[in-house]
């Protein structure tokens, strides 16, 4: 493709392919099985995988690339999605207008912030962003609430206007589409004595997951990119280089603005609501974790992140204490209580534990993230090379290490 | 002007909760160069300590009293406090209601263990690593305290309340020669500013009149040198955590009885105390001080009605406002010195 | 008329002094050798020609053109690159890219957001940089992760860095610092071969006064924050205002 590398194209495909095949892939388990709670290949947690992975994706490039550490990209998320959502209202149910304002307006707001914030650096940055994400928040609950309907949060309404669309006679609220195809729709195909389900709402935001996928692959290999790197490694000799460090922040802050009111969009176009929540710094955390989790400033790592925590946090919120007493009743009785009683506080409700404890573990042992670990076990596997065959299909080749 | 002054005495309680939390933060900082994302849990672990000890105090157990009875016409069951049956009920209900202030003796020990083991377990890995590290790992920590907090004492907030003589408030107007009934202020506010100053007091008398604190000041100006003197910085500045984690505590603990606890308020004046130490300049304990009470006053006055008719919506933000003024035009903090995390 | 001209120019620092109505004339194509006691204000008298700090008083043209109130970016693109005393370079990036850094500077100017074309297939670039750094003797570690470099490489880096950019003055802050007397005159043959081959203005502030001699066409002795004497290299050895200074007899 166009500007890639071999090794970058072979991720691109890898990429497409998990991302297009995914209802296939992450429904291992048939209906019936006891493991099919493990299934990941439902319509809501797919796209949150998609979603979630552009929100990363942006923030690696301005984290990743140039180590500014930005506590308040939730605001940006929030932001797509209330602007999102009056498009809906005001203009047509069509996702395309929406997801467009929702970039635009975004990236309008991450230039204003971008241009104050980064006149500082270090941990100020992080502070002056963090203080302009918990004012929007503050104000999108109090004094904004004719734009953001202050607590109940955004949502549609019988009486919008929808200027485009043809008058709504049915009495229900009308659900985001494009040109027809509603969001919300699923087509069924039957494959091997087993129904796949195939979701409009997943392919719109896995499409898009992609473009924007290539997009950062192609920055990331750009003079640009290597700008970006450069500001990370020493903005002193950037400066004596005849290079002006901040325009180039302050375009990899917009971008990755950008990136988070896509997703922002994204989120409204697949459930047509917008609170205030979404921009509280809890989420601004979230995006931090997501990125470190699976490895700052490498391709893959953000989506690898993503996907892990909006997997985990789906799938450890179904375990509660009869699930692991049927996993350890193996053991013996009173083996079997002690481990249940161990794990319980990590499980149910307490996977934010279970994330915190990883997350400290990933920082102190595996700064490089998930990715990191990869290439270490992969290493392990090389060192003995008798060990086995080496497969490239099973061991694709990890994103290079561009933090490094 | 009476309003104005309101405000301020409502801004002061507040404004000494950021002071002790962002003094703690900015020890932590000038002795041990560390960015600790923790410091709002060790606050809500104090609070914590302070709902413990009420709980523990109101232990009680069961006797029939076979003289009473209920309405059922069954023997009364009576409770008491295991402190009342050892004390005497006078003395007994007295420690029980005095739960808050008794919990100080729990917490200061307890948080001194806990800043001991932080420190020694885990921060002193991250002396070497870049300050995104240290952010990112006592972020993670943080979340870990906040989950087992909830875990162990639920979603709610847990109403404590103060010793039954400083419920209620009384009327400080009259005292300074105000109206009646203008300046209506609650007894445990005076109280936790009261506290608040001793403990902001002792801290700088003891960094300034004792050989330890000369050391850690002089540690705090430039490490290498005063390592160079063959003094063992490093087990000060240990010993610098367990304190600054036991002002973060016992200021959480006396706090208890103004905002009951719950397990985000860690999180909730983290964010703000972090606010304030960059607003009173990184590594400066006076602007640290300074900045807490500044802001907590500012907020004060923000919430004032008039204030927010003329600017909806400000006393929400106004301390993010501030700090955002503040770092643009004095980038490093109304008292912050030259050269700290300027790179 | 020289190619950098510095006109009377102060900057104090408090109370203290650091340069005193200096006056400078630095011919083109010529190595001009700045020396002085430590406290002279030489690096004081660097940082005001490249931006980094900001004369009191005076004026410091190049070609023609003043540099006061300009960032140091700007300084650069004009023409004016610096060596630093510690070496600064890209440490996180490998040694080619930290030598196309410059080319694309050089090229697209302060800013420019290519952010849709690929580094690798930049041909062109690519092969001023690779020339620069065989010149450097550095062909070899073209893929070597800069920060890994020994000291001296990681000068030599630095040095190609600013070539690449065909600086028209080479500022250089004491080039040999903690250099082995070995690796110091390797040194002295590169800067050598550089003003011969590519016609490049030096000013060099340096201590060692053999690399001094080994480089210098002219010799700017500067004492107090003040030039105090000006001329030739075999002039200046036994000049008695120079060891005057040197040995603190002044007043």
């Amino acid at each position: 493709m166009r500007g890639l590398e071999r090794k970058d194209f072979i991720l691109l495909a890898f990429v497409t392919a998990i991302a297009l095949l995914a209802p296939i892939i992450l429904n291992p388990f048939p209906a019936d099985s006891p493991l099919a709670q493990f299934n990941a290949g439902y319509p809501d947690l797919m796209q949150r995988f998609a979603i979630y992975g552009i929100f990363a994706v942006g923030f690696n490039i301005l984290f990743g690339l140039t180590g500014y550490l930005s506590f308040g990209h939730a605001a940006f998320l929030g932001i797509g999605s209330y602007a999102a959502v009056w498009m809906f209202k005001l203009l047509t149910m069509n996702v395309l207008p929406a997801v467009l304002l929702s970039v635009l307006l975004s990236g309008a707001f991450a230039l204003i912030i971008g241009f104050i914030s980064l006149r500082r650096s270090g941990i100020y940055f992080s502070i002056l962003t963090l203080a302009f994400a918990q004012m929007s928040y503050a104000l999108a609950y109090s004094v904004l609430t004719p734009i953001t309907n202050g607590e109940t949060g955004l949502q549609l309404s019988l009486n919008d206007p929808r200027v485009l669309d043809p008058v709504n006679t049915s009495g229900s609220l009308p659900f985001p589409s494009l040109f027809g195809i509603k969001m919300n729709a699923v087509a069924e195909i039957e494959a091997l004595g087993r129904v796949y389900q195939f979701p409009a709402g997943y392919y719109f935001c896995a499409v898009i997951f992609l473009i924007a996928f290539y997009l950062s692959m192609r920055i990331f290999r750009s003079p640009f990119g290597l700008m970006l790197r450069a500001v990370k490694t020493n903005q002193t000799r950037m400066a004596y280089t005849g290079l002006n460090p901040r325009p180039y922040t302050l375009a990899a802050f917009v971008i990755s603005g950008m990136y988070a009111g896509l997703a922002g969009g994204l989120l409204a176009a697949m459930d047509p609501l917008a609170g205030a929540e979404r921009m509280q710094w809890t989420a601004s955390g979230e995006v931090v974790l997501m990125t470190i989790l699976g490895g700052v400033g490498t391709l893959l790592g953000p989506i690898l992140g993503a996907g892990f925590i909006k997997y985990f946090e789906n799938i450890f919120s179904k375990i509660n204490d009869n699930v692991l007493h049927q996993w350890f009743s193996f053991l013996p009785d009173g083996m079997e209580d002690f481990v249940v009683t161990i794990l319980h506080p990590f499980v149910g409700k307490g996977w934010h534990l279970t994330l915190g404890v990883l997350f400290m573990l990933v920082v102190i042992f595996l700064p490089g993230g998930l990715i990191e670990g990869f290439q270490r076990i992969g290493r392990l596997f090389r060192r003995r090379p008798k060990a086995g065959k080496d497969d490239p299909e099973h061991h694709p080749k990890p994103a290079p290490h561009v933090a490094e | 002007m009476d309003a104005i002054l309101l405000q301020i005495l409502n801004g002061l309680d507040k404004g000494s909760a950021y002071a002790l939390i962002a003094l703690g933060l900015t020890l932590i900082f000038g002795t041990l160069g560390v960015v600790n994302f923790a410091h709002g849990a060790l606050f809500m672990i104090g609070a914590f300590c302070a709902v413990a000890m009420n709980r523990l105090l109101s232990l009680s157990f069961e006797t029939i009293d076979p003289t009473r009875q209920d309405f059922l016409g069954n023997p009364l069951k009576v409770q008491t406090h295991y402190v009342e049956a050892w004390f005497g009920p006078e003395i007994g209900n007295a420690i029980v209601d005095w739960a808050v202030p008794v919990s100080l003796l729990l917490t200061v020990p307890i948080m001194v263990l806990v800043g001991f083991a932080m420190e020694r377990g885990l921060i002193r890995f991250f002396y070497k690593r870049p300050h995104a590290d240290q952010i990112l790992v006592t972020f993670g920590l943080a979340i870990v305290i906040q989950e087992v907090i909830k875990y162990y004492f639920g979603a709610n907030p847990i109403p404590t309340p103060a010793p039954s003589m400083f419920r209620g408030s009384f009327d400080f107007g009259v005292l300074i020669g105000f109206e009646p009934n203008a300046i209506i202020y609650p007894y445990w506010r005076l109280v936790y500013f009261c506290f608040a100053a001793v403990v902001i007091g002792a801290v700088f008398a003891f960094l300034q009149f004792t050989t330890f604190g000369m050391v850690v000041r002089a540690g705090m100006a430039d490490r290498e040198t005063v390592g160079l003197l063959g003094i063992d910085i490093d087990k000060r500045f240990t010993v610098m955590f367990g304190i600054a984690a036991a002002v973060a505590g016992v200021a959480g603990a006396m706090y208890a009885p103004i905002n009951s606890p719950n397990y985000h308020m860690g999180m909730d004046f983290l964010v703000l105390s972090f606010v304030v130490v960059v607003v009173g300049g990184m590594g400066s304990l006076p602007g640290a001080v300074a900045a807490g009470f500044l802001l907590g006053v500012l907020e004060g006055i923000a919430s004032m009605k008039e204030v927010i008719d003329l600017i909806p919506g400000i006393n929400q933000v106004i301390i993010y406002l501030v700090a955002i003024v503040v770092l643009l035009t004095r980038p490093r903090g109304l008292m912050g010195r030259k050269g700290v995390m300027e790179d | 008329m020289g190619i950098l001209e510095i006109k009377n120019v102060s900057k104090s620092f408090g109370g203290l002094k650091a340069l005193n109505d200096v006056n400078l004339s630095v011919q083109e194509n010529t190595v001009h050798a700045i020396i002085g006691p430590n406290g002279a204000g030489k690096s004081t008298l660097l940082n005001c020609l490249v931006g980094k700090l900001i004369p009191d008083t005076g004026s410091v043209t190049f070609e023609g053109k003043s540099l006061l109130g300009r960032k140091p970016f700007e300084i650069n693109q004009l023409g004016v690159s610096r060596v630093f005393q510690t070496p600064e370079i890209f440490g996180d990036l490998t040694v080619l890219e930290n030598v196309m850094i410059p080319c694309f500077a050089k090229r697209d100017g302060v800013f420019r957001m290519h952010a849709l074309e690929t580094v690798l297939r930049e041909a062109e670039i690519r092969e001023k940089a690779e020339s620069v750094l065989s010149d450097m003797g550095m062909a070899d570690k073209l893929h070597m992760h800069s920060a890994s470099l020994s000291r001296g490489d990681k000068r030599r880096l630095e040095m190609a860095m600013c070539l690449a950019q065909e600086p028209k003055l080479l500022l250089l802050d004491e080039p040999t610092a903690g250099m082995a007397r070995a690796d110091t005159n390797r040194t002295i043959d590169l800067l050598k071969d550089i003003q011969a081959s590519r016609n490049i203005t030096m000013v060099i502030i340096e201590h060692d006064m053999h690399v001094v001699f080994s480089l210098a066409e002219r010799i700017t002795v500067m004492a107090q924050g003040t030039p105090i004497v000006e001329d030739v290299p075999e002039n200046i050895k036994g000049h008695p205002k120079v060891q005057e200074a040197y040995l603190g007899g002044a007043h």
